[in-house]
């Protein structure tokens, strides 16, 4: 099956749903395409809290505090033509938001805003009761549903960007329910796909958060940037066993109620770590790299909860304080047998969100002509660590911008599309066999394992150099063409095709981690702790004749650099 | 401790038959949990659908647990049998998978 559209957005989060929205509302016709259901899949609609934007409802505030307060989180890092825009145009989409009726919490006639780490003062919006996610979601759903000119295909995957003479001209895509091969015509193509946290064994996002959106972008010739620097959300949920609630639901419970994270002593222990962050004012406020990195340490020092992390503990606070700030979420938790007010939950770093990605210009447009990236998906931003609150603002404002320029890039050409330009790919798609090979779900288990101990928040050369080669043998061992079950809905063919883009992202990660050596943000060296000087400099990664090409450049400081 | 997972098998035209998994768990484990352990541990051809995992946010792993529509992923892991059966209403793509997806948003 072909298609045609001047702009496709493929994901089908925040960001994607955004951009198809400021497309059409550009004027360009619209495919956003998810490989799950639209507004279900992705990080989004699993984000519980914060959103942070100097709205100054709360007290007064400007954008310059909340880019100081991005640029310091950055670790010198951050790119700050990005960064800048996400501060200066965030109020303005989250008023957008309210408009839609997204249900912003509020307090004495204005929107509440919350204190998070790493801010200078309250200015995170939320809807209650840890709901944030889903309401953003639903919001844009209807917004998307509401405006014409956007076709939502759910269960598309897109395989490969289609490439002609260097410019982005479509894409090939696998549409699971069916198993069609479908090929799409484009003016323009926007990478919404969000992170990589799938490639850890501990993660907060969901399933399809497997780096997809960085091996497209690497396979049709754009770069990739920080690629070193995932983010480890130091309180997620650890013990005891929790189903159907977000694993790093506490924080909302600390910013609220001043949760106290206690180690095996039952000692509160951060502010032993807090002397080392500059920007701590000795109150709950580490940033999230030094947060992971205390109760790792606490752990090392054989100071750890019995499952492995630190104890999170709300005793201190009166049962009905607890239950006036968090209501119904207080019943799911008695249904999963937590009494917050009798005893402490166990709580450790898991992987939450991925600071590197894309490298895109001012308009969100990669090296490759036509080809934009938003949301999570683009890297930069955020440099070395990310500030709390910054990553659905982002995926407005980046979504936003990388729909409306790329619509603008759509009307002023003509149809490149050609079938030469998807032909690689669809050859690799038909041929998929079934053979005997690996368990393609024990795989993506063994690389989820590989990352963790080897490619973790704490690396050395040596874990780096492991994890290099048995990166290279998982290649090898799935091979070079797809190995499939039976069609239609052939979870063996998504696992290959998923591996082929993990695979190649978790390379992505290892490389740059392995070149940086020094620690910086959520990188850090266990064989070069501290900071160096020399290194504040991005890394980009790119693709060339099939391998991976690694170079650095200095970051751009000029929020106006063209 | 371990659970039995009888789980429907196939696509839709085939005669109906079932395949019984057994996994080792740990007590607060998911139903969620036993069909991914059964996909990485014995049969990674198994077809159901989930995206968030385990914040029953997607709203994607939906599915008959004994008779009762549920989510895989809030309902628990018991020892003994457990019949696993697609959603009785939905159009059945495989196994456990059903047609939910809204049907302005197919191909």
């Amino acid at each position: 099956m072909h298609l045609e559209t001047e702009v496709l957005v493929i994901g089908g989060g925040g960001a994607g749903m955004y951009a198809a929205l400021e497309a059409a509302r550009t004027g360009a016709s619209v495919v956003l395409a998810d490989r799950s259901i639209v507004g279900r899949g992705g990080a989004t609609v699993m984000a519980q809290m914060t959103v942070a934007a100097a709205l100054g409802e709360q007290v007064p505030d400007h954008w310059e505090y909340h880019l100081a307060d991005t640029l310091a989180a950055g670790r010198g890092l951050c790119d700050a033509r990005l960064a800048a825009m996400l501060c200066e145009e965030g109020p303005h989409r989250i008023r957008e938001m309210d408009s839609w009726k997204v249900g912003w919490a509020r307090e004495d006639g204005h929107i509440k805003q919350a204190q998070a780490p790493g801010h200078d003062r309250p200015r995170c919006v939320y809807v209650d009761f840890l709901s944030t996610g889903p309401a953003v979601s639903r919001t844009l759903r209807g917004r998307v549903n509401a405006v014409g000119g956007i076709r939502r295909i759910s269960e598309l995957a897109i395989v490969d960007i289609a490439v002609r003479d260097g410019e982005a001209c479509g894409a090939t895509a696998l549409h699971l329910s069916t198993g069609q091969i479908v090929t799409i015509g484009a003016k323009a193509v926007v990478i919404a796909t969000g992170g990589l946290t799938r490639l850890y064994r501990r993660n907060s996002a969901s399933a399809n958060m497997g780096g997809d959106g960085y091996a497209l972008a690497l396979r049709a010739g754009a770069e990739l940037i920080d690629m070193e620097f995932v983010q480890f959300f130091p309180i997620g949920h650890l013990a005891p066993r929790l189903v159907g609630m977000d694993p790093i639901m506490w924080d909302p419970f600390r910013y609220k109620l001043g949760g106290k994270l206690l180690n095996a002593e039952m000692r509160e222990f951060e502010t032993d770590y807090a002397a080392r962050d500059t920007r701590s004012d000795g109150r709950y406020v580490l940033t999230r790299d030094l947060a992971t990195y205390a109760i790792f340490k606490e752990v090392e020092a054989g100071r750890g909860s019995p499952a492995g992390g630190a104890y999170l503990s709300f005793q201190h606070v009166p049962e009905a304080e607890i239950r006036r700030a968090f209501g119904p979420v207080v019943d799911r938790l008695a249904a999963n047998g937590i009494n917050l007010a009798a005893q402490p939950v166990e709580v450790a770093p898991i992987a939450h969100y991925h600071m590197g990605g894309v490298r895109v210009d001012e308009r969100m447009c990669t090296r490759v002509p036509g080809l934009f990236a938003c949301g999570e998906a683009l890297g930069g931003a955020n440099g070395a660590n990310r500030l709390s609150g910054n990553a659905i603002t982002e995926a407005f404002v980046f979504g936003a911008r990388a729909g409306q320029n790329a619509a603008e890039h759509a009307l002023a050409r003509s149809n490149g599309y050609s079938a030469d330009a998807t032909r690689c790919t669809v050859d690799l798609l038909r041929s998929a066999s079934r053979r005997d090979g690996p368990n393609t779900a024990a795989t993506i288990a063994t690389l989820q394992a590989l990352m963790s101990d080897k490619v973790g928040p704490f690396r050395t050369g040596r874990t780096l150099q492991a994890a290099e080669t048995a990166l290279m043998e998982i290649t090898s061992e799935i091979g070079d063409r797809p190995l499939a079950a039976e069609s239609p809905c052939d979870p063996v063919l998504v696992d290959w095709l998923d591996l082929r883009n993990m695979l190649l992202v978790a390379r992505s990660v290892t490389a740059a981690a392995l070149a940086r050596t020094e620690s910086r943000g959520a990188h850090q060296r266990e064989d070069h702790p501290g900071l160096d000087a020399a290194w504040e400099i991005n890394q980009i990664v790119s693709l060339e004749s099939g391998r991976l090409r690694l170079r650095r450049q200095a970051p751009t400081i000029d929020r106006n650099a063209a | 401790m371990k659970a039995t997972l009888i789980v429907h098998r196939g696509v839709p035209g085939e005669p109906e038959r079932t395949e019984q998994f057994e996994v080792a768990f740990e007590p607060g484990q998911s139903v969620l949990d036993g069909l991914r352990i059964v996909r990485r541990d014995i049969d990674p051809t198994l077809a159901f659908r989930f995206a968030c995992i385990n914040a029953n946010a997607c709203k994607e792993c939906m599915m008959l647990i004994d008779g009762k529509v549920e989510y895989a992923c809030t309902s628990r892991l018991k020892e003994g049998l457990t019949v696993l059966a697609p959603l009785p209403k939905k159009a059945l793509v495989r196994d456990l998978v059903t047609e939910i997806v809204p049907p302005d948003e197919r191909l």
